[in-house]
């Protein structure tokens, strides 16, 4: 069985998935369509049995589980008591504020991460990889220290504190705030599904185009976005799972007004905390349901970028 | 014109440049740049000695001597395990290979939030495993134990999706030139194949233990939150800033934040190590 050539998938877009990681440049990626796995590279058989099973075993304790017990929780009084969970008025509109956030900071970051992406990818200029690590810095911050440092800006105490009174203008304990949070926190999503992909594409089609006469605007309209629209989307979709289920950094920001400034992750910990197991699940199951959502729409979108 | 110049050049006739990087550092700086600088700002206003006092205080020492402890462990089980779902992803064709692979990613895109409480009542005594475990006098909710399950729940993807790039990548060559020497196969492994991956390897390892130290949502419904027990620095930062503390909270956010920039500064010093051992290309 092992002298059989195994095809592995190419993998096209870029496979630290979360967008964390090193950003992996156009050598590694353009690399042979196939691996062969030879027979210097078979294990003994012991060998091979041992590391799947313990994978799996892993995989399923840390991963599987927990995934299985959201659900389990969630529909352990029926389905009827879900929905009524689901339909409580708190609830509803936390769903509300979860959706109008996470649109308005993926909008955000959709923009200016391909600007970004454009910008780091499309010239040279001197600091370019300081640029790039700088834009991913929001990942190995604390969640909480992201929503701290828009306290210390804008709350009562902050420094720009006295000017918002005066004007009566809200952002701290408001939807600006968790706006603000949830930018902070999915800032390097879309930017970084697009940098590795646009870096391996270099500037000959943009050139191309260009030189026909297009202009800039067309030219990145008709040439770049569909060189990338898979790892585009893919970029947004996961910048949408983060925004939606960002808890740490906006539960800092927004105040816990129960119905008001309460989004989904911070409704699912009070009713949690106020031991209504089963309300919690339910609201929880909603956004584990978004993130196997976006987890098939990952592997969908892979296949579709190898195939293209 | 040195080739250099002509390169320039060259990229220069695509239009936007001023535009779309102005936008860029624009953007940066007002989400970014700014308000991190005022962190900082905020701390310069405390006195060396009132820093040193609150960083110093019993609490404080032990929230942060479990955040990076506990992320230090979580991590280094990340790396031994991380590195076995790899090599079984990578080098072994077994059922359900694909599904597995796909679900590695499940903690990115959970909500921590979700992961917390399912964690929580998983390991509570009523719970699927917590009523396994009770009978052993193994206790992990609401225990530091329980902060660990938690920190490798939320590190796991780091270390598989950094290595496994670079393992798919490894051409099969070096193998086969090991074997055909006359090594094992577990020389070969150890003396060709790890060495291979281990900037990959620490890279990932560094990148869980990142998250896992500041690390909010998943941990705190099954941590306990005992004050010098089971309580992270994250959470006593919260406590702090609704206590209106925002001084302790500041001081302790400047800890945590120095010490993310330095695993990042380590991270980058490792991507330029394995570029310099791999020859440029890479």
């Amino acid at each position: 069985m092992t002298d059989q050539p195994l095809i592995l998938p190419r993998q096209v877009l870029p496979r630290y998935a979360g967008g964390i990681g090193p950003i992996r440049t156009a050598s590694m990626t353009f690399r042979k369509a196939t691996t062969r796995i030879s027979d210097a590279r078979a294990d003994p058989a012991p060998m091979r049995w041992a590391i799947v099973g313990i994978a799996i075993a892993f995989l399923v304790l840390f991963i599987v589980v927990p995934l299985l017990n959201v659900f389990a929780q969630a529909f352990s009084k029926g389905i009827e008591a879900y929905f009524t969970a689901l339909r409580n008025p708190d609830a509803l509109a936390a769903i509300g504020l979860t959706l109008v956030a996470a649109a308005i900071s993926v909008a955000l970051n959709l923009v200016f991460g391909v600007i970004a992406a454009w910008a780091l990818t499309k010239y040279e200029f001197a600091g370019k990889s300081l640029l790039i690590t700088v834009i991913d810095l929001p990942f190995s911050v604390s969640p909480v220290i992201a929503g701290l440092v828009f306290v210390l800006l804008f709350g009562a105490q902050g420094y720009l504190g006295p000017f918002l009174q005066a004007y009566d203008i809200k952002i701290i304990f408001a939807l600006p705030g968790i706006v603000l949070a949830t930018v902070f926190v999915t800032f390097p999503f879309v930017a970084r599904e697009l940098i590795p992909l646009m870096r391996e594409q270099g500037t000959q089609d943009e050139e191309a185009a260009l030189s026909l006469g297009a202009s800039g605007l067309r030219t990145f309209f008709r040439v770049t976005l569909p060189n990338v629209k898979w790892a585009l989307l893919y970029g947004v979709l996961l910048c949408n799972a983060r925004a939606m289920g960002e808890f740490g950094a906006v539960s800092v920001v927004s105040g816990h007004v129960r119905g008001e400034t309460n989004t989904m992750p911070l409704h699912i910990e009070i009713l949690y905390n106020e031991y209504q197991f089963m309300a919690a699940f339910a609201v929880a199951s909603l956004l584990a349901l978004l993130a196997l959502v976006t987890l098939v729409a990952k592997v969908l979108l892979e296949g579709r970028a190898a195939r293209d | 014109m040195s080739e250099a110049a002509i390169v320039r050049h060259r990229r220069r006739v695509i239009p936007g440049f001023g535009i779309t990087l102005g936008t860029t550092l624009l953007w940066l700086s007002l989400i970014v740049l700014i308000p991190l600088a005022a962190l900082f700002l905020r701390t310069t206003e405390l006195s060396p000695e009132r820093f040193v006092r609150i960083i110093t205080s019993a609490r404080v020492l032990h929230a942060l001597g479990l955040s990076f402890g506990l992320s230090l462990v979580a991590a280094a089980v990340n790396l031994v395990f991380g590195l076995l779902v790899v090599w079984a992803l990578v080098r072994y064709e077994f059922p359900g290979r694909r599904l597995f692979d796909a679900i590695v990613d499940i903690p990115f895109a959970l909500p921590t939030a979700v992961a917390g409480i399912a964690l929580t009542s998983l390991y509570a005594e009523t719970g699927w495993l917590g009523r396994a475990l009770a009978p052993l006098g193994i206790q992990v909710a609401f225990t530091p134990l329980g902060i660990f399950v938690a920190l490798v729940f939320v590190g796991l993807p780091f270390v598989v999706r950094t290595v496994q790039p670079v393992l798919e990548d490894l051409e099969a060559e070096f193998e086969e030139a090991a074997a055909t020497l006359g090594a094992s196969r577990l020389t070969t492994i150890r003396r060709v194949v790890l060495p291979a991956i281990l900037p990959a390897l620490l890279t990932g390892f560094a990148l869980a233990f990142a998250r896992a130290v500041g690390e909010y949502g998943s941990v705190i419904f099954i941590a306990g939150n005992l004050p010098g027990v089971s309580e992270i620095a994250p959470l006593l930062i919260v406590i702090r800033l609704e206590e209106f503390r925002y001084a302790d909270a500041t001081a302790i956010a400047a800890v945590m934040l120095v010490a993310s920039f330095l695993v990042l500064l380590a991270i980058n010093l490792l991507q330029r190590w394995s570029e310099g051992r791999t020859g440029g290309g890479r």
